[in-house]
Order: structure tokens, then sequence, then C-alpha cells
């Protein structure tokens, strides 16, 4: 069994069962030497490159406090409900304890998007309809507007990004009109002039990748690591 | 819609087509000149790999001289397929007793095996389960990446089965199943994996085999970030039009897509391949100008998906504007306003429109975007570009092989018209091969409406719906339509991981790939036996603008036609009642 069987057309039944047979063999060798190859080698030598080239990155860009426990990580969007901190997008991931079948215990953060379809009324219901609360959240909570709902229309526009939720629900950033709005809530309650504020917001947006790619963004985490790491 | 929008759909468009000649070039090398007049295609790796190319022909006791014929090709084929099947599917069954699954993930039930294991194996890769908290790192890299490799791998081999079957002449075999996957997968796939792996590591892309990463965050809340082999992955993920996602969230998951530039690097890896194969074409056919003009049938269908998913989406959703949440739309800080429910802020607008045409033209299936949030047009674009049949470039491979039955319906009615003789490159298109090219046609079409006719009617497979009205009709056609196509994005709100959709999505992504693939092989197989007849006055030219016309208007027309009743109940009806404001 050197070789695989000939290139003219089998002509008799036994040969193509032989042809079978073979071809089953070959199968399972080829995905054993194929596994190896794709399945472990591949990745290894990419995993070489990630830890000796990209450390940071390729093990999930943490970030740890002073005490060395991990907070975060920057390129991962955390729920704030706090005044003194910039809030980030609504979000539908969830995290969850799980139990291992090895008796591992622990937290499972699962990416998602909401997926309402656009009329669908928990999205748009000008009463229920989650855009409709947030929208009136902001305003009462950033510009200390109280609305009821339905909204009349006449109210200030908030940025789009604060009122849906993202695709993971772990969106890191917000765009620099959502920082914006936020800024007199976030100066107050930390006893800064809104300048000290907004000084800081524009440190840390960042403009398109070269200039081209993207959006201008704000990361919300790394924001809020810089407020409270401000002296007063 | 934003000028720099404009600018950064213009500079993918610009690097695809700059990549397409020197990749297909490559490939071409690899795949030919032609084994059958001797010498094999030298190409720069080879002082690297095909040392170890002549090991694996060694250990698998491949003759990598020996040939077959269209039926012995096919039946290697299959019989690989269902080898790597079963074992993805026992790997999953007992993944919870074997290693790299620190967080002690149970083994995966057996509906959901049996649709993940046909998904990954048809290169459909469309997921019924959260992979955080069901796949383990073993079931991951050792069989879901397996899969991303070999899959595309299996769909490239049988295009490049098909070009020899229009360049051959009177010839029996088509080449060598075992060897052009060996080398597609060992000159193509892993070197520009490694390449684009590297360059998403820079990025932010993790690799690495820790657990779970345990956060208290910043307020006291906590976080379980799943770590794993992610860079590896992700890049043949998309270089071979896989699109299973490491996470739930895909694409738009940091993790797997961390920056714009890194989306950017996606988005081009997805359509490379597929682009540098039908530059394959026109040299290994000896006639280039005929690759070039399937590239540009194929690119306008592209933009045109585009444009309209960036102007349905650009111009959000009036009832979010009914509530006044509009976003600032201009200021050198920005934020293109628009839908972004279900979208992430560091991509806009403009790359997720682009990434949800690209993704769905393709046979990708990954999503930076909730496909199911966006509006209804917007949310058409995706449905179309699969319903036509994963042609707009398409699958790694099935794009080619794919649009080549499209060429071939499309000088059929050329011939028909001017009363002739239809012929594709010196080769007589006759009635074996139309009733070849209906069949395969027939089956992807009559998949999606049967299959997705009998959900609707079936009460249980309704419970499974996360959005109703028109919507939740779109969500059926899009989960039929995706699996057809061997695409796997979805209208992500419906609950597939029930028996009914386990089973029926299994079956669709088996149908769509073998039962189309058959015909395709059955035409190389016949095409390779014929002689070429010589060009004359009358033959209908297949490079000029009126052959790219004519092949763009059978792709649409032939979907079109079939499928615009049912799209006009769900996405277009959507269209209307959400201008009016109309809720379900």
């Amino acid at each position: 069994m050197n070789t695989i069987n000939d290139n003219t057309s089998p002509t008799t039944l036994e040969e193509e069962k032989s042809n079978f047979v073979t071809d089953i063999l070959r199968a399972v060798l080829i995905t054993i030497v194929l596994t190896v190859l794709v399945s472990l080698i591949y990745p290894a030598i990419v995993w070489g490159i990630g830890q000796a080239a990209f450390n940071h990155q390729a093990n999930g860009s943490l970030i740890s406090d002073a005490k060395g426990n991990v907070i975060g990580s920057d390129l991962i969007g955390q729920q704030f409900t706090q005044a003194k901190y910039f809030h980030g997008r609504p979000s539908a991931a969830s995290t969850s304890v799980y139990t291992g079948t090895n008796g591992a215990v622990s937290n499972i953060t699962t990416s998602s998007g909401t997926n309402y379809g656009p009329t669908n009324a928990t999205l748009i219901s000008p009463i229920t309809g989650t855009v409709a609360i947030n929208a009136q959240n902001v305003l009462s909570e950033d510009l200390g507007i109280q609305v009821s709902l339905p909204l009349s229309g006449t109210q200030p526009s908030v940025p789009v990004d604060l009122v849906t939720a993202s695709a993971s629900g772990l969106d890191p950033d917000i765009t620099p009109a959502a920082a914006e709005i936020q800024i007199a809530r976030v100066a107050k309650a930390r006893g800064l002039s809104e300048d000290q504020v907004r000084q800081l917001v524009n440190q840390y947006t960042e403009g398109r990748d070269l200039g081209i790619f993207g959006e201008p963004r704000v990361n919300v985490l790394k924001l809020n690591l810089a407020l409270d790491a401000l002296k007063k | 819609m934003t000028l720099n929008g404009w600018l950064q759909i213009a500079i993918l468009v610009v690097a695809l087509t700059l990549i397409t000649k020197p990749l297909g070039l490559y490939l071409a090398a690899v795949f030919g000149p032609d084994p059958q007049q001797g010498s094999r295609g030298r190409t720069f790796l080879d002082p690297v790999l095909r040392p170890i190319e002549r090991l694996i022909y060694r250990l698998t006791r491949v003759n990598e001289n020996k040939e077959q014929n269209w039926k012995q090709y096919t039946v290697s084929m299959l019989v690989f397929s269902a080898v790597t099947l079963l074992v993805t599917y026992l790997v999953q069954r007992i993944q919870q007793a074997l290693p790299l699954n620190p967080q002690g993930l149970d083994a995966v039930s057996p509906g959901l095996a049996f649709n993940t294991a046909a998904s990954f194996t048809t290169n459909t890769n469309w997921q019924n389960y959260y992979p955080e908290t069901t796949m383990s790192y073993f079931t991951t890299t050792l069989q879901l990446n397996f899969h991303n490799f070999v899959s595309p791998a299996v769909g490239i081999v049988l295009a490049v089965a098909l070009v020899r079957g229009i360049a051959r002449r009177e010839a029996n075999t088509i080449g060598n199943f075992w060897v052009d996957m060996t080398r597609t997968i060992l000159y193509v796939l892993v070197p520009i994996s490694i390449v684009l792996s590297t360059l998403l590591l820079s990025q932010g892309v993790v690799q690495n085999l820790n657990s779970y990463t345990q956060v208290t965050t910043v307020e006291g809340g906590t976080q379980g970030l799943q770590q794993g082999l992610l860079a590896s992955q992700e890049a043949i993920k998309e270089l071979g039009n896989n699109g299973g996602g490491t996470l739930n969230a895909n694409s738009a998951h940091p993790y797997e897509n961390p920056t714009p530039f890194s989306n950017f690097l996606e988005m081009f890896a997805i359509l490379a391949i597929s682009s540098g194969l039908i530059y394959m074409l026109g040299v290994m056919v000896g006639n280039r100008r005929q690759g070039w003009a399937i590239y540009a049938a194929v690119l306008s269908l592209l933009l045109i998906g585009i444009f309209v998913a960036y102007a349905a989406e650009a111009s959000g959703n009036p009832n979010l504007h009914g509530v006044n949440a509009t976003a600032v739309q201009d200021g050198p800080n920005a934020q293109a306003g628009g839908n972004m429910e279900g979208k992430e802020v560091r991509f806009g607008i403009a790359n997720s429109a682009t990434f949800a045409a690209v993704t769905t033209a393709t046979s990708t299936g990954a999503v930076n975007s909730m496909h199911d949030s966006f509006t209804p047009i917007g949310g058409l674009v995706p449905l179309f570009n699969i319903a036509v049949g994963e042609v707009i470039f398409g699958g790694a491979g099935a794009g080619l092989y794919g649009v080549l039955m499209f060429v071939i319906l499309a000088v059929f009615i050329a011939g028909l018209m001017v009363g002739r003789t239809p012929e594709f490159l010196g080769k007589k298109i006759e009635s074996h091969e139309m009733k070849l090219v209906m069949l395969g046609i027939l089956v992807l079409e009559g998949g999606i409406l049967i299959m997705a006719a009998a959900a609707i009617v079936n009460p249980d497979a309704l419970t499974s719906l996360a959005n109703q009205g028109p919507h939740g009709l779109s969500e059926i056609l899009y989960a039929y339509t995706s699996t057809i196509g061997n695409n796997g994005s979805a209208f992500a709100g419906l609950n597939g991981n029930t028996t009914w959709f386990n089973t029926t999505l299994g079956i669709n992504t088996l149908v769509g790939r073998y039962l189309f693939i058959v015909p395709v092989m059955g035409i190389a197989g016949s095409l390779a036996r014929k002689k070429v007849v010589p060009q004359t006055a009358g033959t209908f030219p297949t490079t000029g603008p009126l052959f790219v016309g004519l092949l763009i208007g059978v792709i649409v027309i032939v979907s079109a036609l079939t499928f615009f009743p049912a799209w006009s109940l769900g996405a277009i009806v959507e269209h209307l009642l959400m201008g009016t404001g109309t809720q379900f």
C-alpha cells in the first residue's frame, strides 16, 4: 500500500472497494498528521511569537492594581454606575458562576449583544423601550433635566452610543460626544473643575488608527483609572 | 455616511485589487503549471516547505505523482470529510475527560455536537452555543481550529480541480485530492496565517492557555475573561472564510478584534484568498482577462451591498430619532451617528456595515456587529449576499466553483439568445453540464425555502424567535440561508440550540456543501474530457463588459426571482412598518 491507486477509472467493483478502504485509512492518517501541523505546531509558533514579542497583548492586556490583583483589561469594558466615574455603553453581556466537572468554580463572562431587531418593542417603545429609558437616565444624571416618557422631543439630544447596547456587551469605548456629556457630572462628584476633567478626557481620546481607520473613541476604564489617580 | 467612511472602504478595495495578481500567481504556482505536463510548480517557500511536504506524503503513503479521475477525487474528499466530522463529534462528547479544560466545561450535548461538527466540517461555522461556557481549549484548538484549515482547503482543491477540468484537453484525471489538500494547507494557509496572527497579536488578540482571568472590577463587580489560543485561530478563521468565533460575540469581541486596524486586516484576509483564486483561474486557463472579468462582476456586486448596508445603517432607526438619541454628526471628533444598537464604537457605522457585507458575500460568517439589530434594509444585504449562492467572492474555493456555475449558466443563456452552442474557454457547454448546473442551484434554493417553510409551520420552532413580526420571519430565513450557503453568520437572537434547529440546520450545512459539490465535480470531469473547439467570429466573448453585465444579471435575477416573495414578507414589510413606528 505504498501508492494510491492508479489514475485510470477503476474497472471492477473490487478495485473500487479497495480504493474506498485505502481512502478511509489515508483519511485517518492524514487527519493525524495535519492535526499535528495545524493544531499543535502552528498555534505553538504563534504562541511563541506572542509570548516573546507581544507579551502584554498575548496575555489579555491585563491591568493590575498596586497589590497585583487583576482589575481589568485595556480592551474589555466594565460596568460603571457611580456618579464619579464615566459610564460606558449599555451591555447585554453576563457573568455567572460556573462549576466545572473538575470541581473548578469560576466566573465566566459571556459576551453578547441584545439582538433586538429594529421594530422590537423592548428596544424602541417610547415608554418602556430600553433606548427611551436610557435616554431619560442620561438626561437626568448628566444634564439634570427631569423628563417623563415619552420624550417630548424638545430636550437636548443624547449621543446614540450611550443609549444603545454594543455588539459584544464588552465595548471598552464611548464616543468623544458621550464623554463630553458626562464631564459636568463627574467633575461635580469629584470636586474637580470641568476643565481639569475635560483635559483628561482629551488626553484619553484616541484618534482613528493611522488617522484613517475606525472612529475616535475614549476608553472608559483607562479614563476612570486616570481620574482615580489624580491628586485633588 | 462620512467621507472618512468611504475612504476606508476605498482603501480596502484598492488593497484587495493590488493583492489579487501576486496572490493569484502564487496560487497558480502552488497548483500548477500542470502536473500532467511534467513539472510541479515552484514557489519561493520550496526550500523550507518541500521537505515537510515530502515527509507528509511518506507518513500518509501518498504517491504525489498519481492522479485521480473526478469520481475518485470526489470519493476521497467525501471520505476525508466524513472521518473528520466523526472525530469532531466524538471529541465534543468526551471533552470533560480531556486536557486543556481549566474551567471543567462539560461534554457537549449530542444534538449540539452533531450540529457543530457538521457546521465546522462544511466551512459553515454556524454556532448554536456560547463558546465561553461550552467549548474547552482542547476542542477549540484541536478540532475547530483543525476544521478551520481543512474545510477551506477542501473548497480550494475542488475549485482547482474544476479549473483543471476547464484547462485540460481530453484528460481523464483532474489531480490528486491528498496532494492538493496538503499543498493548500502547507504552502497557502499556514504561512499566511502565521503572518496574519503576528499582526493580530500586535493589536491585542490573545494567545495563551491560561484559565479564565478572574477580575474584580473597579466598582467591585466580577468578570471571568476567557483566554485561549485566539490569535492563531482568528487568522485562519478569517483567511479560510470560516467565521466561527472563539468567543460568543465573534469579531465584535475586543479579544478577537481589538482595534480598527485589526478589523481592516480581518476584512482584507476574508477577501484575499477568494480574490487570488479568481486570478489563478485566469492564469491556469491561459486567459488572464477571464479572471479580471469575473473579478469585476463580483466586486461590483460587493460594492453595491456595501453601499446599501452603509446607507441604511447610517440613516439609523427612525424610532430612535423619536427619543432624540441622535449623535453629534460633525466636528473634529465626530462619531458617525446611525443605528449603533449592536455595534462597537471603535468600528462605527462604516466598518460595521462593510464587515457585514464582506463576511456574507464571502462565506465567512464572522461578525463585528449584530446583524439581528441592523435596520431591515441593512439586514437584507447580508441575507441577499448569502442567498445568491456565496459567489460574490464566496468562500475559499467554494466562491470560485460557485461563480463558475453561474458563468456556465450565463454562457448558456447567451447561447440561447444567439442560437449557437454555448462555449466557455473553448469547451462546449452541453445538456449534461447544464443539468448539473441547475441541479446544484436548485439544491441551494430548495434547501432554503423548503426548510424555512417547514420551520414556520412548526410551533416549537417559533418559540426560538427573539423578535416577533416580520423580523422573526427574517430570523428563520437567515438561519436556513446561512447554513445552506455555508456562511454561518446569524440573526443571532434566534435560539438555535433546540432539537429542531440543531438537526435541520446541521443537515442544511451538509446539503449545501456536498449536494452542490458533487454536480460541480461532475462538470469538472466532463469538461476535462472534452476537446477544445477553436474560437470563431460567432463565439460569445466571456471577458468583455457585456459578459460582466450578463453575469451580474444572471446572479441577481436567479436569486432575486426565487427569494423576493419571502424577503418581501420579512425585511421589506418590516422596513415599511418601521417607518410608521410599528412595534412588535
